[in-house]
């Protein structure tokens, strides 16, 4: 099979069961995008694109670049020497790659939440007021104002709004998953990656955060990297299959999960490798 | 039945051991327990409050105490750790978080690591050379500061390195992924996730050089009298005290320099177990 018959497989935009999430954009093209660690190369010309509120899920074994993928759009692997991208990743047209980007302000747009949850070592108002900070002069009171929207968008407000003063990292894991996308969703990016945001949590807690990526749909455009199939089939309406760097596959999640046109998605869906 | 034999030899390893290591442990603590007995048991019928109201008594007098000296090692400490700390916690910083990956950094945790192993009387003869000698300004308060501020320097440097390396990479991640610049990544967040083990770097510092009697020796060497002016005349500090004193055969003098001892040891454990306790309580949040 040929590469370019591979990536002719980017979505077809057309018929989607979420019209009432208004109209298709394109938010992020990646374009022939290969990414190295030194001399490996992990990312072998990929192509897909994200669109405005609509949700990206991307699956696949360990190793076959997903995250690494993530970790592009916001160019955090920027943070190590030894790692470089090639190819193109347009953000509303424009090229992140480029060496002019200011990394801050892009990463504003494009927000982040990991596998691992960071709380920051300060209370739970400060994890939130914090990054506002960052970019905004907001007085006390609308920064208040913030801090609750973000916490309860987060579905985390009436569990902390006794104790906004205590450390962020004496809550429970959950809840620190919570707090961390309240936190970059208080910045108000434009973008929400989401790296196995669920991976070191509780079904309960699981299903609070799918719960909330439904709802921030509406606003975002969104990326989530799973392990977990059925969460990629529950919350998404993209899914971009990979397998050992390459894009194996990329369509309507429905489709993805009932009628895979590549023989090795179909094998991974149904569980026989990976 | 073989198995069974297996297990009990194993068993009896296990024992031989144990018995090894609490037996170690005993000889170790022993001393310790020696030490501080044999301090106690000289210091402590010395201690009254003349010690730290008067000053060292000439050689033949009745009465003394240590006041002078207490003052210069408090004083020549705190300007040791004043001059010591920023430098040490901003090398341990570049060397953490701006040159992590960079050759320099290397290069510098190479040459920290020998000046954490350099012998303290080195440290002193370079001070000599660099102030005393050219009487830059001669023996001085000042000149025993910036000897022990050497000694600071390394341990600073490298506990605030090793503190700062702990913190998680995914929280610095975390911090840049909401387009917070470094100076704010390592500011806010990196130094707030270190800073009760950067604190106990620096207390063992302050530790580490309250007990040093060889750079002192060289360069602040010791004053009978108070003397408020770093600049000039020698200071005395109860290590340098210590030292004179326990070698004379004036039974006054010896029995300062174990009241002396004793100080200096107690107040060394106040600060290690406030150190332990800093660090603890870092693990623990």
């Amino acid at each position: 099979m040929s590469m370019a018959s591979v990536h002719s497989s980017t979505p077809v935009p057309a018929v989607t069961s979420h019209a009432e999430t208004g109209p298709l954009e394109e938010k992020i093209a990646v374009r022939k995008l290969n990414f190295f660690y030194g001399s490996h190369r992990a990312l072998k010309d990929i192509d897909v694109s994200l669109y405005t509120r609509r949700v990206t899920a991307f699956i696949g074994p360990s190793g076959c670049g997903k995250s690494t993928l993530l970790r592009i759009l916001n160019r955090v692997y920027d943070l190590y020497p030894n790692q470089r991208a090639e190819g193109e990743v347009l953000l509303d047209g424009h090229n992140i790659l480029d060496a002019g980007v200011d990394l801050n302000l892009l990463r504003s747009r494009v927000g982040m939440v990991f596998q691992k949850p960071t709380p920051f070592p300060m209370s739970i108002y400060e994890n939130i007021a914090f990054g506002v900070r960052l970019y905004e002069r907001p007085g006390k009171g609308e920064l208040d104002t913030r801090v609750e929207q973000a916490l309860r968008r987060a579905a985390l407000w009436d569990e902390v709004k006794d104790k906004l003063d205590a450390n962020g990292q004496s809550l429970s894991g959950g809840q620190q998953q919570r707090l961390c996308i309240a936190r970059t969703v208080a910045v108000k990016p434009e973008v929400i990656l989401l790296d196995e945001p669920c991976s070191a949590l509780d079904p309960i807690s699981t299903a609070k955060i799918e719960e909330l990526i439904d709802e921030l749909k509406e606003e975002y455009t969104i990326a989530i990297v799973t392990h977990n199939m059925q969460q990629a089939a529950r919350c998404s309406d993209y899914t971009a299959f990979m397998y050992l760097g390459e894009l194996v596959e990329v369509d309507n999640t429905s489709k993805m999960f009932t009628t895979p046109s590549k023989r090795q998605t179909q094998d991974y869906i149904t569980g026989r490798f990976g | 039945m073989s198995a069974m034999t297996l297990y009990q030899r194993r068993k009896l390893k296990n024992g031989i051991v144990i018995f090894s290591a609490l037996l170690a442990t005993a000889i170790g603590l022993g001393w310790l327990a020696a030490i501080l007995g044999t301090l106690l048991f000289h210091g402590a019928a010395g201690l009254s409050l003349a010690v730290f109201t008067q000053n060292t008594p000439p050689a033949g007098a009745t009465s003394g105490g240590l006041a002078n000296a207490i003052v210069g090692s408090v004083l020549m400490t705190t300007i040791a750790v004043v001059i010591g700390t920023p430098i040490g916690i901003l090398a341990g910083t570049y060397m953490a978080e701006y040159g992590r990956f960079a050759k320099l950094t290397h290069v510098v945790r190479f040459i920290n690591d020998i000046l954490l192993s350099a012998p303290s009387i080195i440290v002193g003869l370079f001070v000599y050379d660099l102030m005393v000698l050219p009487h830059l300004p001669g023996f001085s308060g000042i000149a025993g500061s910036i000897a022990l501020a050497f000694l600071v320097i390394p341990v600073v440097v490298r506990t605030t390195e090793d503190m700062l390396a702990l913190v998680p990479k995914e929280l610095r991640e975390a911090a840049s992924a909401l387009g917070m610049p470094l100076a704010y990544v390592v500011g806010k967040v990196s130094y707030r996730a270190a800073r009760a083990g950067i604190v106990t770097g620096i207390l063992l510092a302050v530790a580490r050089i309250s007990g040093e009697t060889a750079p002192l020796l060289f360069t602040a060497f010791n004053n009978q009298f108070f003397n408020w002016n770093l600049f000039r005349d020698g200071m005395a500090s109860l290590p340098a005290v210590i030292f004179f004193f326990s070698l004379s055969p004036d039974e006054e003098w010896k029995a300062l320099a174990w009241t002396g001892a004793l100080i200096i040891t107690l107040a060394v454990l106040a600060l290690s177990i406030t150190a332990r306790a800093l660090a603890s309580s870092r693990k623990a949040s």
